[in-house]
């Protein structure tokens, strides 16, 4: 199937009892797994849409996933600040985790996977980086990153660096193998502070490489103008790697109450974006050239994750209607 | 009780002008008005010790899950956790772990439903103890306790709201009390409005100014006597009072290491100047803490506002407890209404007044206790179901206020409270 957005329709629907919260794909494409308003980690085999739950992983809400590389193992981690290693391919729901540990104080936000493979990144409400080691879950390295919760953590596809990014906007660029801090991307546009409702809100919810390196992406929201009631648009500040500076801010006409929750890129560079807001769910694309989406295709419900598959054709997308769906990216 | 003048009808009629409700010409500042000539039946039930009121009003309407009556593992709990607190037995979120430490002095009530998912109407039945209907008005808890609690003449206003933002003044909330007992706003924590001598009149000026219209008044007063006239004296003389103890509004002159155990944020500087305030006896403070209005992400929103409350609300009651204050002061934290126990699509919570949690602490209040009970997802009062009006009632009877004593305006008896309710007996000891 050659990658056509505009062609883009969901392939499968599959049903859970609870709201979702996250999800990823297995690097083997065999599942999708998802974290919900629950404390299970729920998953569906992708040849016939099967569900196992497994427990005893987390105490609450799951709110980030990452595959290892290999794809034997799933890492999430929860509301409870725990990490979990799950075999990819347990037999039946009686499995429990291979290990867990107490990883941060608070939520952890979001995980992501080295390159390498030997790696696995945390980041939550501690304003903390942790550096994973993946096959036996060692801390590898940590440092406080910022003041504010961290929102999203994710690496280069270099393997050199690590970034943050949180609820003020702020985006960092870290090295892997010190932890020192190289230099930081003003998104400072993605936050937004309501002085009547006295609330900070915002942050960088994704982050993302362009395939040929040239581009940083950072996406949220702004105009928040009742941040409260879910009025804002989404947002992305797409940044020259080279200088730092900023190229674009890409929007989404019409768009009127929704945030990007994260941002990946196609293989053709086209950056994708998931939205969920007040005007539904969307999978947004934009290329490096201008501001406005090249295409926006409507998902039948509010998203508030995705993942794209290995092969880079598909996306799993987590719903509030307890739904995840699989989005093919080309003709049928 | 009669005021003890011929011209008692004057009082009402003068205060509907309300023409001391405002900025005192000359002295400048926002003082009492009238209907202050009378000696208050209430006053007499007063105990010995002077009492006071402090309300924390969660502004927008706290969720009771991520608060007082968390509900982990439930379709409604949402991602937090329940903690153990000093009480065995009682769990609170996780979002209060301070807060936990202090619950020895704490009464969660878990049954409130009050009917109300209204915002304007929600927050009047709350602070008013009644719905508000197009015939009536009446005072707010703050005016009835600065009428009922406060010392007769009192050198300070007994009414203070400490607000976030506004420019401060006089509040429009003592109904038929009159304006002597409506709120002053304390906007932001800064001290009242014109309360400072204007810099180009001298101590010596204005000491002879006020001698000046001291003896005018006397002399006034010796031929024709009456409450017109001593209400403008006495307003006079509590702007002064005010301007001279301008320092207590000051929260600058707190210890610096308290700021930092209250927390350097608006809020925690608000809570400490009660604390100031309190101590200098006013009678009732209320502190709003804004915004719970957390339809879209409400977890994320109470992590940033709950972990505020927290510090600042734990300080000030371990604070108050270990001045020996505790006895002579309720605290009550409430809200116009609770949030809805679903969690709709933006995670958020909407507004949900059929099973919420009030707290109140001090006074005759019961401590280490949690009266009332929701079903197990939150939905429901299953055990001690009170309103506002059964809440309004109880603030004034654990501050040893007779809730079923009447205000007598100009002949006319005005109820305390709602007098078809009745008090929570059950948390007053």
């Amino acid at each position: 199937m050659p990658l056509d957005i505009k062609q883009a329709a969901v392939a499968n629907d599959w049903a859970h009892d609870r709201p979702l919260t996250c999800c990823r794909f297995d690097r083997q494409y065999r599942y999708v797994f998802c974290g919900a308003q629950d404390a299970g980690l729920h998953r569906f085999q992708l040849s016939d849409g099967a569900k196992t739950t497994f427990n005893g992983g987390h105490e609450t809400w799951i709110r980030a996933l990452t595959s290892t590389l290999d794809g034997n193992q799933m890492l999430s981690g929860g509301a409870d600040g725990k990490l979990a290693w799950w075999d990819v391919a347990a037999a039946d729901a009686s499995a429990k985790p291979i290990r867990v540990i107490d990883a941060h104080k608070g939520w952890i936000r979001c995980l992501d996977t080295h390159s390498g493979g030997t790696l696995i990144a945390s980041a939550g409400n501690d304003g903390m980086v942790r550096l994973w080691n993946a096959a036996d879950g060692a801390l590898v390295r940590e440092f406080k990153a910022h003041d504010r919760d961290i929102y999203c953590v994710a690496f280069h596809p270099n393997g050199e660096f690590v970034f943050s990014g949180d609820l003020m906007g702020q985006l960092k660029q870290w090295k892997v193998e010190t932890g020192e801090l190289v230099r930081e991307f003003d998104a400072k546009e993605l936050h937004s502070y309501n002085g009547g409702q006295q609330v900070d809100f915002g942050g960088v919810r994704g982050i993302a490489v362009s395939p040929d390196g040239k581009f940083l992406a950072a996406g949220g929201l702004h105009k928040a103008t009742n941040p409260l009631g879910a009025v804002h648009e989404p947002l992305v500040q797409l940044f020259e790697w080279e200088s730092a500076k900023l190229a674009k801010s890409q929007v989404a006409d019409d768009i009127k109450q929704g945030v990007l929750w994260r941002l990946q890129y196609l293989a053709d560079g086209t950056l994708m974006g998931v939205d969920g807001g007040g005007n539904g769910g969307f999978l947004i694309f934009w290329n490096s050239e201008g501001e406005k989406d090249i295409h926006r295709f409507k998902l039948p419900n509010l998203a508030r994750d995705m993942d794209l598959s290995p092969d880079g054709l598909h996306v799993a997308t987590a719903h509030y209607d307890k739904h995840v769906r699989i989005t093919r990216l080309g003709p049928a | 009780m009669k005021v003890p003048y011929a011209c008692g009808s004057q009082e009402h009629l003068l205060a509907r002008r309300g023409f001391l409700g405002t900025v005192a010409a000359g002295a400048g500042a926002v003082v009492g008005g009238l209907n202050v000539f009378s000696e208050s039946q209430a006053m007499a039930e007063l105990a010995s010790e002077q009492k006071r009121v402090v309300v924390f009003n969660m502004h927008g309407g706290l969720s009771q899950l991520e608060s007082w009556d968390p509900k982990p593992g439930t379709d409604t709990g949402g991602p937090f956790r329940a903690i153990p607190t000093s009480v065995p037995g009682i769990h609170i979120s996780e979002l209060l772990p301070l807060t936990a430490q202090q619950m020895q002095h704490l009464c969660l009530v878990r049954g409130v439903n009050t009917s109300e998912d209204d915002h304007g109407k929600g927050a009047y039945m709350m602070l008013h103890g009644r719905r508000q209907t197009p015939a009536s008005d009446y005072p707010t808890l703050g005016a009835v306790v600065a009428r009922t609690v406060t010392p007769a003449d009192p050198s300070l206003p007994g009414h203070i709201v400490v607000t976030p933002g506004g420019s401060g003044g006089r509040g429009n909330d003592a109904a038929y009390l009159g304006p002597r007992y409506s709120s002053i706003t304390l906007g932001n924590g800064q001290p009242p409005q014109n309360t400072e001598r204007p810099g180009a009149l001298t101590p010596e000026s204005d000491a002879a100014r006020h001698d000046f219209r001291r003896k005018i008044n006397e002399r006034f007063l010796n031929r024709r006597r009456t409450a017109v006239a001593d209400a403008y004296a006495y307003s006079y003389e509590q702007a002064l009072s005010l301007m001279q103890k301008r320092e207590i509004f000051d929260v600058s002159k707190e210890p610096a290491a308290d700021l930092e155990r209250y927390g350097t944020h608006d809020f925690g500087r608000m809570t400490l100047l009660a604390r100031r305030l309190l101590e200098n006896d006013i009678s009732f403070v209320q502190v709003s803490h804004s915004n719970y209005d957390t339809h879209n992400e409400n977890f994320n929103f109470h992590l940033e506002q709950v972990a505020e409350f927290d510090r600042s609300f734990s300080a000030f009651v371990a604070d108050i407890a270990a001045r020996g204050m505790l006895d002579s002061t309720l605290i009550v934290v409430l809200s116009e209404f609770g949030r809805t126990p679903n969690i709709n699509q933006y995670y958020g919570r909407d507004h949900w007044s059929r099973a919420w949690s009030v707290v109140m602490a001090g006074s005759r209040v019961a401590r280490g206790a949690a009266y009332g009970k929701t079903n197990a997802n939150g939905t429901a009062v299953e055990d001690g179901q009170v309103d506002h009006a059964n809440l309004f009632h109880t603030y004034l009877q654990a501050v040893a206020v007779d809730s079923s004593n009447s205000f007598d305006i100009n002949g006319r008896e005005l109820p305390f409270a709602d007098p078809s309710s009745h008090g929570i007996p059950e948390i007053l000891t």
